[in-house]
């Protein structure tokens, strides 16, 4: 499990799949989640296998999620804001009609 | 529509940077459009924010090396778009997307300075969560303070010690090294140390990361020749083979990495002529002494250009900016040598050390191309390599045949995480050399987009033609 080097307290907080996630204003999505000991973010769209995090860096594509309704946000570049709601993305992301 | 830029730089690393500092010395403006929210790129990621610049004892001193010259470039007067991402590219143009909207701006002339990404490290289980690079855990600590206490590193490469050394001095040793470099690189290596000792700094660097780990008490397992991930729905464990011995050990996260390769999507795009680094086990575009690619347009600096690390990668910024000062006129050629002769000694100085590291690191063939049929390669699409064999052996040419067959490298992720393994098993598997072999056709948008994306960027100011 990922343990803290910074102490600073978390001063907000947003959801995962529901779940409430203290973190802090601005900081990095993918680490807030991970930090919170999930560490699924997403299923593919082939077998449904589970995924998460792999590069951090924007290049891999796994830690896709769905951001305020807005799907196929990469968490690793995306910051918490407080109170928005983040579920992780089950197969390939629905067309908006 | 406004009038263009000078120079448009793509990526604000090292040599994005450098670049932008250079061309505004010389009286250019300059655009420079990142991914990132702050300057720095991956090596100098977070590196003017508190707290992490109290982290020095953590992250060492070439870290915050970075802090002057991301200093520099905030003040040289460059435009810096954050937390900006480019699509696509054409003579002239840039296409971008933020989170405000997406757009175009004009440029005369492009520095590509998009950096490098970790070599596709493809294991049984490497797709499961709890599964990243080294590079991963250390943009976690590097930016959000975060070390995972029960964690295994595997692979070969300098970033394989520098992280695990960090995690060491973070008061959190990892559980296990598993070193998979092979044990007859360094009988290669050798010849070409006398020349490294140029650049003995980083020799001396790595020697010293290794005692870090042995004072430390870290255990490294070396001259692995197998390694499998473990694992139903997350990590659990792996196992590693060496001197026929299998061990296993329980984690609950890996951190894989051998060597870094150029990020090729942008170049290739731009039909950039490219060539086969056999050496580096990539692909690097061709280009001249001053960096200008075989588009005239188009220069490439830093790691896109061919790994060498973040010191060369300022002085190859500085180079392509100073050329582009020369081709806009702003200064003439002998000008231009003047300045630029004492940066491309400097580069030769610091690439002393390349020939002897990327031998010594050079990764093994077994872990380049995955040796049992169940290993996934393409992570985005979940092709394996059992399914690339049958492709080849009936008669797909190379990567384009195969992504049409089976649609590796049609993800989201752009065959990012699987362009150099395909070329590399299809090598393998039919004895063509990876520069028959090929790479997959890459084509713009670079990035995915939605369509409402790509039409508020058209080029066009809405009076109509």
């Amino acid at each position: 499990m990922f343990q803290r080097l910074d102490l600073r307290e978390f001063d907000t907080s947003f959801t995962f799949a529901g779940r409430a996630i203290p973190a802090r204003e601005g900081e990095n999505l993918a680490a807030a989640i991970l930090r919170a000991d999930i560490k699924a973010f997403r299923s593919t769209p082939r077998s449904g296998a589970p995924r998460g995090p792999y590069c951090m860096m924007g290049v891999c594509f796994e830690c896709l999620v769905t951001v305020d309704g807005e799907p196929n946000r990469q968490a690793c570049l995306e910051t918490v804001h407080g109170g928005m709601v983040v579920e992780p993305q089950a197969g390939a992301a629905e067309i908006n009609r | 529509m406004t009038a263009p830029f000078d120079v448009a730089i793509i990526g604000a690393g090292p040599a994005g940077m450098a670049a932008a500092v250079m061309a505004r010395k010389q009286g250019l403006s300059c655009v420079v459009f990142d991914e990132a929210g702050r300057p720095g790129g991956q090596i100098y990621r977070a590196v003017t924010e508190r707290p992490e610049r109290d982290r020095q004892d953590i992250l060492g001193p070439d870290y915050y090396a970075g802090l002057d010259l991301v200093e520099a470039f905030q003040r040289s007067g460059a435009e810096h778009r954050a937390g900006t991402m480019v699509w696509s590219i054409a003579e002239g143009e840039i296409h971008w997307r933020s989170r405000s909207g997406s757009g175009v701006t004009f440029a005369r002339r492009i520095v590509a300075a998009a950096g490098a990404m970790e070599r596709p490290f493809p294991l049984r289980g490497w797709t499961l969560p709890g599964v990243m690079t080294a590079g991963a855990a250390q943009i976690l600590l590097k930016s959000a303070g975060l070390v995972e206490d029960d964690i295994v590193f595997v692979g070969c490469g300098p970033l394989l010690y520098l992280v695990a050394a960090q995690y060491c001095r973070a008061g959190h040793p990892p559980r296990l090294v598993i070193e998979t470099t092979p044990r007859r690189n360094l009988g290669a290596a050798l010849p070409h140390l006398p020349r490294a000792l140029l650049a003995a700094r980083y020799l001396f660097k790595g020697l010293g990361l290794i005692r870090e780990l042995r004072a430390a008490g870290v255990r490294i397992e070396r001259g692995v020749e197998q390694v499998e991930l473990e694992g139903e729905d997350a990590i659990r464990g792996v196992r590693w083979r060496s001197g026929g011995r299998w061990q296993r050990a329980d984690t609950g996260r890996v951190a894989l990495h051998q060597g870094v390769v150029p990020n090729v999507n942008l170049a290739m795009a731009l039909r950039c002529r490219h060539l086969w680094d056999e050496r580096q086990r990539c692909w690097r575009p061709a280009l001249d002494e001053w960096n200008r690619s075989s588009q005239p347009w188009l220069w490439i600096a830093g790691d896109e250009a061919g790994i060498a690390g973040a010191v060369s990668a300022r002085l190859s910024g500085a180079i392509a900016a100073l050329d582009i000062a020369r081709d806009l006129g702003a200064i003439d050629e002998r000008e231009r040598n003047r300045a630029g002769t004492p940066l491309r000694a400097a580069l030769g100085r610091d690439r002393a050390v390349r020939p002897f590291l990327e031998t010594l690191y050079r990764p093994s063939d077994v872990f380049v191309v995955p040796q049992a049929d169940d290993v996934i390669i393409c992570r985005c699409e979940e092709v394996t390599r059992g399914e690339i064999a049958r492709v080849v052996k009936e008669g797909a040419a190379g990567p384009n045949q195969a992504k049409g067959f089976l649609r590796c490298g049609m993800g989201p992720c752009q065959g990012r995480m699987c362009g150099h393994t395909v070329t590399e098993t299809m090598s393998a598997l039919s004895g063509k050399g990876q520069e028959e072999i090929g790479y997959f056709r890459q084509r713009m948008p670079i990035k995915p987009i939605t369509t409402g994306e790509i039409a508020a960027s058209a080029p066009f100011d809405g009076a109509g033609a």
